[in-house]
């Protein structure tokens, strides 16, 4: 019965991209490292000083090189297009659980990982890092280097997989991926109720010490939308013990994308990401009033569409134990990412100086400095 | 090769006067416990793999942050190498002390700061035992999800510095998947917040790079863990098979029904009656081996799942398909895993865990190559896998007292670990690489990654005073364990290629 791992289309690229690599490192090149481009809003510019960036694109080196659903394991190359993975977990009834945001048809497993972004299951699920099984890095030399690797459990050496999601590439070139993935679950019903914010807030908060199937839950314009997933009987009861109306489980990719209503309709205000604690209060900045918010991982993940003194909601956000990320359009002189605390920041410094010592990958793209 | 601290393989350690070392902790340190005498400090010598001792130039037992703080700072100063320990129940010489260095012993810090049963976490302080915290979050109807066999006595600390597991990983995930924020001290004495109460922090993911990271690039403080609802409910199966590879494909057949169960254990014919011998928990003691499959969640998918798992196992050639009639039989079935090791270890004078993992599809090749190898090696194993994570912990049976036997069972492990690495597996599921596995972890990566391993390392502790010789081997030790491979793989197999 072991499956015996299908063949999948793709090309293997490592060796011209550690060529490049190489030659960038020798002339101190810094390189713009990119998938499908489809993320690029997300993060600062990379930096040309005093050299002029130059493009370099995974996008060739693409293909399921490995894939077992009885293991649970898929490696992939970092230029395959993530949709392509889905589909062909899909065809064996499992999915990444952590259930990434695509921002284009183009994005790519590796911008997927260098972006870390995860989608609404993550509160119940984990995040890309937690899916994470092992990674090939092509290194400041332009040798490509194992680690981690197929298998659930393995604290063999640093965790320098999960280092390098979120990490916006800028320790090395994320070449291969290797992630656990999950089954589809049996059913997935989703529902409508029309609550204030406070009441939601307060049903989530007692549902949540409960083993009750809740895969995501947000709350926008006046309403709280969950998702149950599991078995049948569960999800049956789960249902009829919450009550609401039905809603369409389309709701949820367009809520990962991010093409609801709220993050598409006109005005050039910003786009604030808020990560704070779920149960963590209204921040009390003047300029926010309930329509400018959408409450997305039960309170974990908070959209805000307004101009707002940078300082202040940073300040907020990190009394109430979080914080807030530009994602665009940011205004000038706004850092996307919230700046580091001074020690924080040294050893951040320190690491990269350490895997990136020519400075070449992506620099500028998370911190000035880094 | 030696597994103590060898300055010819390892490198150099500064050689500093333990008097004056002492003289110089005691002046800035006056409230601190430290010891120095031998009586004292022999309780410290080894950590869970007793057969590997050393005693430390000191022992530090600090009760207040301020009080860690210093020490480092002052061992930085000094360039004293610090080895941090927690219970000391590791398994692979993470915190085995060095004649050169202080032994840092956090057992003080053992406190639970907070349950905050709203935000579904628990803030500890390194010392606190994983059980501990289950139980105090058990009135909220929560608990913390990892649980190592050691748990009774396992502290939250070496928990995360090892990235323990234990039977729920698959489900539940390791201590990274539970960990959200820590509190580290660097050697230099700073202190960092790594992760955040919220789902995730700015900058690079560094909780995950030090999680697992056997103290080598802080000492860590303070943890808060993430708290699971109890499920609601969870029922065990018990299957039998008169042949181990059937029992080994039933798991994949489990899992490609879709099924995900919190606990999917197997165990051998010589661990089945070990196991029975100790705890007689009314194991099939005919069997070739046997499944003990846990389904839990909301009692009724458990009940579906129950029944598909049945069919899939009794479809896989299960001889004996038995469900747990009760908690109190539920609790019996996990008793007899929970306690294999010592179980085993009444069948012989001593015995020998290894920790690889394997791709479960592997699992029939492994077990040959095991028995092929206990049979050259003239020692017994008994195996214990962690079935749904490929996670197996084969058990060595020697006695250290028969001159020689102790290196017969290192080298007999030490190619149980290559055989695992070789079918695309990892040397260390849980256990960590420590000093024991130092060796082959050559044989795992290569030199140039293992130079990017060390990189990582200098960006925190650039003078490698955190816990030196663990975890990355040199250059010089890897080539030494390669001319000896060599050497022994020339010729026919000796039984002892360490010779």
């Amino acid at each position: 019965m072991a499956t015996t791992p299908t063949e999948y289309p793709g090309q293997d690229a490592s060796q011209p991209l550690a060529e490049r690599i190489r030659e960038a490192a020798r002339e101190r090149t810094p390189l713009r490292i990119v998938g499908g481009d489809t993320r690029a809003f997300y993060g600062r510019q990379v930096q040309g000083r005093p050299v002029e960036s130059e493009t370099l694109s995974t996008a060739e080196h693409r293909g399921i090189t490995f894939y077992d659903p009885v293991e649970l394991v898929v490696s992939v190359r970092a230029g395959t297009p993530l949709t392509e993975l889905e589909a062909a977990l899909a065809e064996h009834g499992q999915m990444l659980g952590f259930e990434p945001p695509r921002f284009g048809e183009a994005g790519t497993v590796g911008g997927m990982i260098a972006t870390g972004l995860s989608g609404p299951r993550r509160p119940w699920a984990g995040a890309v890092r937690d899916f994470v099984l092992g990674i090939r890095l092509i290194n400041h030399e332009g040798i490509e280097q194992r680690f981690g690797g197929q298998v659930m459990k393995n604290v063999a050496g640093y965790d320098l997989s999960r280092l390098m999601v979120g990490a916006q590439g800028t320790l090395g070139v994320i070449s291969e991926v290797s992630l656990k993935v999950v089954p589809r679950p049996l059913t997935t019903h989703s529902l409508h109720l029309d609550l204030p914010l406070a009441e939601a807030r307060r049903r989530l908060a007692e549902w949540g010490r409960e083993p009750l199937p809740i895969s995501a839950a947000a709350w926008l314009d006046g309403a709280l939308h969950l998702r149950l997933e599991g078995g049948p009987s569960s999800v049956a009861a789960t249902r009829e013990r919450i009550g609401g109306d039905d809603l369409d489980n389309a709701f949820w990719p367009a809520l990962r994308d991010h093409r609801l209503d709220f993050f598409t309709r006109e005005g050039a205000r910003p786009l604030w990401r808020l990560s704070l604690p779920h149960r963590a209060p209204d921040l009390g900045l003047a300029e926010i009033d309930d329509t400018a918010m959408l409450h997305d991982w039960a309170g974990a993940q908070r959209w805000l569409r307004a101009d707002v003194d940078a300082e202040a909601l940073r300040r907020a956000c990190r009394e109430a134990g979080g914080h807030a990320t530009c994602y665009g359009p940011c205004p000038a002189g706004i850092e996307p990412f919230t700046p580091l605390p001074a020690a924080l920041a040294k050893y951040h410094r320190n690491l990269k100086a350490e895997l990136d010592p020519h400075g070449i990958f992506n620099p500028g793209r998370l911190y000035a400095d880094l | 090769m030696n597994i103590l601290y060898d300055a010819r393989l390892d490198g150099e350690l500064p050689r500093r006067d333990p008097a004056e070392v002492r003289a110089d902790l005691a002046r800035h340190l006056p409230d601190m416990t430290l010891l120095d005498r031998e009586e004292d400090m022999r309780p410290f010598e080894c950590d869970g793999l007793s057969v590997y001792r050393a005693l430390p130039m000191l022992v530090a037992l600090p009760d207040t942050l301020d009080q860690v703080r210093t020490l480092l700072a002052r061992c930085h100063a000094l360039g004293v190498p610090v080895v941090t320990r927690g219970a000391g129940t590791g398994l692979s010489a993470g915190a085995l002390p060095l004649e050169q260095g202080v032994l840092l012993v956090l057992s003080r810090f053992a406190r639970i700061l907070e349950i905050d049963p709203e935000a579904r976490t628990a803030r500890v302080e390194p010392g606190v035992r994983n059980l501990a915290i289950s139980e105090a979050a058990a009135p909220y109807g929560l608990y913390y999800a990892p649980d190592p066999s050691s748990q009774i006595a396992c502290s939250i600390g070496g928990n995360v510095a090892e990235n323990a597991g234990g039977v729920h990983c698959l489900k539940y995930g390791l201590t990274v998947h539970n960990v959200i924020k820590a509190e580290v001290l660097t050697i230099e004495g700073e202190s960092l917040t790594l992760g955040s109460d919220a789902l995730d922090a700015p900058g690079f993911d560094l909780l995950a790079l030090f999680t697992g990271s056997e103290g080598m690039l802080g000492v860590v403080t303070e943890i808060t863990v993430k708290l699971l609802p109890q499920p609601e409910t969870a029922k065990v199966l018990m299957a039998s098979f008169d042949d181990v590879e059937k029992a080994g494909l039933a798991v994949g057949d489990i899992i490609e029904a879709g099924i995900i169960p919190g606990g999917l254990e197997m165990m051998d014919k010589l661990a089945i009656q070990a196991a029975e011998d100790f705890v007689k928990a009314g194991y099939p003691v005919g069997a070739e081996a046997i499944l003990l499959c846990e389904l839990d969640g909301v009692e009724a998918d458990v009940d579906d799942d129950c029944a598909r798992v049945r069919r899939v196992l009794e479809a896989a050639g299960a001889t004996e398909v038995r469900q747990a009639r009760d908690e109190a039989e539920r609790a019996l079935f996990w008793a007899g895993r929970k306690n294999a090791f010592p179980a085993v270890g009444r069948m012989s004078p001593d015995y020998y865990c290894m920790d690889g993992t394997i791709p479960r599809r592997a699992l029939p090749r492994v077990l040959t190559g095991i028995a092929e190898l206990s049979e050259r090696y003239g020692l017994r194993v008994a195996n214990v896998f962690h079935a749904g994570d490929g996670n197996m912990h084969p058990l060595i049976l020697f006695d250290a007292n028969q001159p020689g036997e102790l290196d017969v069972a290192e080298a007999l492990g030490g190619e149980i670990l290559e055989l695992c690495v070789a079918v695309g597996g990892t040397i260390t599921g849980e256990h960590g690489v420590g000093r024991e596995k130092i060796n082959q972890m050559c044989a795992q990566f290569r030199p140039d990654e293992l130079a990017t391993f060390r990189a990582a390392k200098a960006a925190f502790d650039p003078t490698e005073l955190l816990n030196p010789g663990k975890n990355i081997p040199t250059p010089a030790r890897c080539s030494e364990f390669k001319t000896i491979k060599q050497a022994a793989d020339a010729p026919a197999l000796t039984a002892n290629p360490h010779g």
